[in-house]
């Protein structure tokens, strides 16, 4: 009795499916704007079978903005977010707030198989996978091959080749993103850990920043005042580095591997000669910034389980290679690069792979926003670094974050 | 007998105020009672399991952070120099729509309209025309000049913003004391060979004095909490925070409970000082 009324109902509702939605668990996705999200969560729709439907919600386009409105929803327990898209630097915060859930069994295990080593470490937060990696991104050299023969090394090695051509009047810039801002900090990170060093100690809890970063400041000194800086360092962000190539000004930029798509957009003629080499380093072989963006589950998901299923696909190698090859977004599944349309679209994937085994990634911190804010206030503009009075600021501003006693500007 | 009735009276009247004293206890007396009580713990939603009482530490903290004073002082500044070209601004304007003859409605409704315009609106407005390449405004400063990228141009455009917005407010104000400057005494002024200029500082100012107290203490406590305009303009960036954008960021961006509710009892206690100040020093009469 109770079993025919049960089929009736199924067959009720498998005919009341079709385009009304009734009964299927809308997942409701929150990501930065990405021109091509819509496609990758339809095609996982088609493919849930009706299990769930994505709902894509865009963001705000700034990387503060998107956090804002994230952490404002979950402080207030909103069940409207299922899937979060997370920068890389938000893991650590979010997983010891609560708000986002671990991934464990075969859903991590589906995490895992395949995906890059640094990328997988940026969804980790003590020894437990909150999220499941999407995108990653690492900052190549970029240079002009008919200014120099050879890409520098070390950032020594850009200053040296800068003074050669601006003695020869030639473009001699070195472009970085030095303004005031996240940039800045992706920067003094790189060149710390390529020093040696890092900024906060393996577990998070307390400040490193001993004489490998009293070197990292030096060299940020001493390029900010050498040849190499363009007159505007202190307020260019990444697109200002792009278009002081693309307008001639430049020589070099440190940059992520969008401007070379960019370049032979709008600057076909120049590409030719438009090359790229390993981040440089301070006396050694460098260590490139690590970005990318993570997929986490809500903690007040109601529907929990669809949404790590949504999520799993919305990063799948399928998913991966949309968003890589529509959108340029570099992949964190490993055999993604070598799939035969990723050749024409990436022809630096090999320097991308390398770049990706070595990359210094952002301290792990739930504070991170406050560490960040705070470095990129005392290191602007990087001109008058004074490294062991600067030094000795970042110590106590960073130490004090940690404390939950920093106080935004 | 009426002694009685008295008691049952009041005793009805306080039953009848009651629903109503409920209602703000509620609604704001537990909020800032609340928020103090955070101001006292390290509350950091990011930090769950190490919420503890530390006394007053979080005000040591606050105290003694250079950002803080340095929007003190932004906030103070930009309080101070906008009310007062707004109260001469709004003085002309109330004087010249007070006397128009000709089509007096249309006057005072233009003289309103930025006043009638969403703030945030109006700043966007602004921001875009102080940005090189899209502003108008920009294309009128020297080539390569960004000026809401430097602190001091920056805070000179909010200024600008505020002025431009609420002067209309200040005018409105003005315009309600000017109305209670008797004519006939002006007129018999005018008799006793007074000037323009001495019948309006010996007659017209000492008459308007509560209106003018009261604009000056409304539009005060407005611009000490000036928040939508810098959010738009500058979010704060190159020092240009005021304490209203710098407690928003450590309570919502921060996620840092107790140091953003230290911030917004400190802001409270700043504008008790600045109506205490205004009642009873300069004599304001309270509005209502």
């Amino acid at each position: 009795m109770i079993r025919t009324v049960a089929v009736a109902v199924l067959a009720a509702a498998a005919a009341g499916c079709g385009p009304a939605t009734g009964g299927i668990p809308e997942i409701n996705l929150y990501n930065a704007p990405q021109q091509n999200i819509r496609a990758i969560a339809e095609r996982c729709n088609d493919r849930a079978g009706g299990r769930y439907r994505i709902i894509v919600n865009v963001l705000p386009r700034d990387a503060d903005g998107q956090r804002e409105q994230l952490v404002r929803r979950l402080a207030a327990g909103d069940p409207g977010l299922d899937v979060l898209g997370l920068d890389v630097t938000w893991t650590a915060e979010l997983a010891e707030a609560g708000w986002i859930r671990e991934w464990t069994g075969t859903h991590a295990e589906r995490v895992r198989a395949g995906t890059l080593a640094k990328p997988l470490d940026t969804a980790v937060w003590r020894g437990k996978l909150y999220a499941a990696p999407y995108t990653t991104n690492v900052q190549l050299l970029w240079y002009r091959s008919d200014l120099v023969a050879d890409a520098p090394t070390t950032w020594q090695g850009i200053m040296e080749a800068a003074g050669r051509l601006a003695a020869a009047g030639k473009p001699a810039y070195g472009e970085v993103a030095a303004a005031q801002y996240e940039g800045l900090v992706v920067w003094f990170n790189s060149v710390v850990a390529s020093a040696g060093g890092a900024i906060l100690t393996p577990g998070g809890n307390a400040v490193a920043l001993g004489e490998p970063a009293l070197r990292a400041l030096r060299v940020m000194r001493a390029y900010a005042n050498s040849k190499a800086a363009d007159p505007s360092l202190p307020n260019t962000h990444e697109d200002e580095a792009r278009l002081a190539v693309e307008g001639g000004r430049a020589a070099f930029e440190v940059n992520w591997p969008y401007v070379y798509a960019s370049m032979a957009a709008n600057r076909p003629e120049m590409l030719p000669y438009f090359k790229w080499a390993a981040y440089p380093g301070v006396d050694g072989p460098g260590r490139s910034p690590l970005g990318g963006a993570n997929f986490a589950i809500s903690r007040y998901s109601g529907h929990s389980q669809e949404a790590f299923e949504a999520a799993l696909c919305l990063r799948d190698a399928e998913s991966q290679k949309i968003a890589a090859t529509k959108d340029g977004l570099p992949p964190t599944i490993e055999a993604v690069y070598s799939d035969p349309e990723m050749a024409r679209v990436y022809p630096m994937r090999q320097a991308i792979l390398d770049a990706l085994e070595t990359a210094a990634p952002r301290p792990k911190t739930p504070v991170y926003q406050n560490v960040s804010t705070v470095i990129s206030a005392v290191l602007s503009p990087p001109a008058e670094i004074d490294p062991p009075v600067t030094l000795a600021e970042l110590r106590r501003q960073v130490g004090d974050a940690l404390q939950s006693k920093g106080v935004l500007p | 007998m009426t002694a009685e009735r008295d008691l049952g009276e009041r005793r009805l009247a306080l039953w009848l105020c009651a629903p109503a004293t409920l209602i703000m206890i509620a609604v704001t007396g537990w909020p800032i009672l609340y928020s103090f009580l955070l101001s006292l713990r390290r509350a950091d939603l990011r930090f769950p399991a190490d919420q503890e009482w530390i006394g007053l530490a979080n005000y040591a903290t606050v105290l003694g952070n250079p950002y803080w004073w340095t929007a003190f002082g932004v906030t103070a500044l930009v309080t101070v120099v906008s009310v007062a070209i707004e109260l001469v601004l709004g003085m002309l304007v109330a004087l010249v729509t007070f006397r128009t003859i000709v089509g007096r409605g249309v006057v005072r409704t233009v003289v309103l309209v930025p006043y009638g315009i969403v703030t945030v609106a109006a700043a966007y407005g602004w921001k875009y025309a102080w940005t090189p390449g899209t502003g108008w405004l920009a294309g009128l400063l020297p080539a390569g000049s960004a000026p809401l990228t430097e602190q001091a141009p920056a805070i000179a455009i909010i200024i600008l913003a505020e002025v431009w917005k609420t002067t209309p407010f200040m005018a409105l104000l003005l315009m309600t004391g000017l109305a209670l400057v008797p004519e006939e005494l002006l007129r018999a002024a005018s008799m006793d060979g007074a000037n323009r200029w001495q019948r309006f500082t010996k007659i017209v100012l000492p008459l308007m004095k509560p209106a003018i107290l009261v604009a000056l203490l409304f539009r005060t406590l407005d611009a000490f909490r000036i928040f939508d305009n810098i959010y738009v303009l500058t979010n704060g960036a190159q020092h240009t925070s005021s304490v209203s954008i710098i407690a928003y960021h450590n309570l919502i961006g921060g996620l840092n409970l107790g140091i953003g509710s230290t911030m917004s009892v400190l802001i409270l206690i700043s504008v008790a000082v600045i109506a205490f100040v205004f009642i009873r020093v300069f004599g304001a009469a309270a509005p209502g």
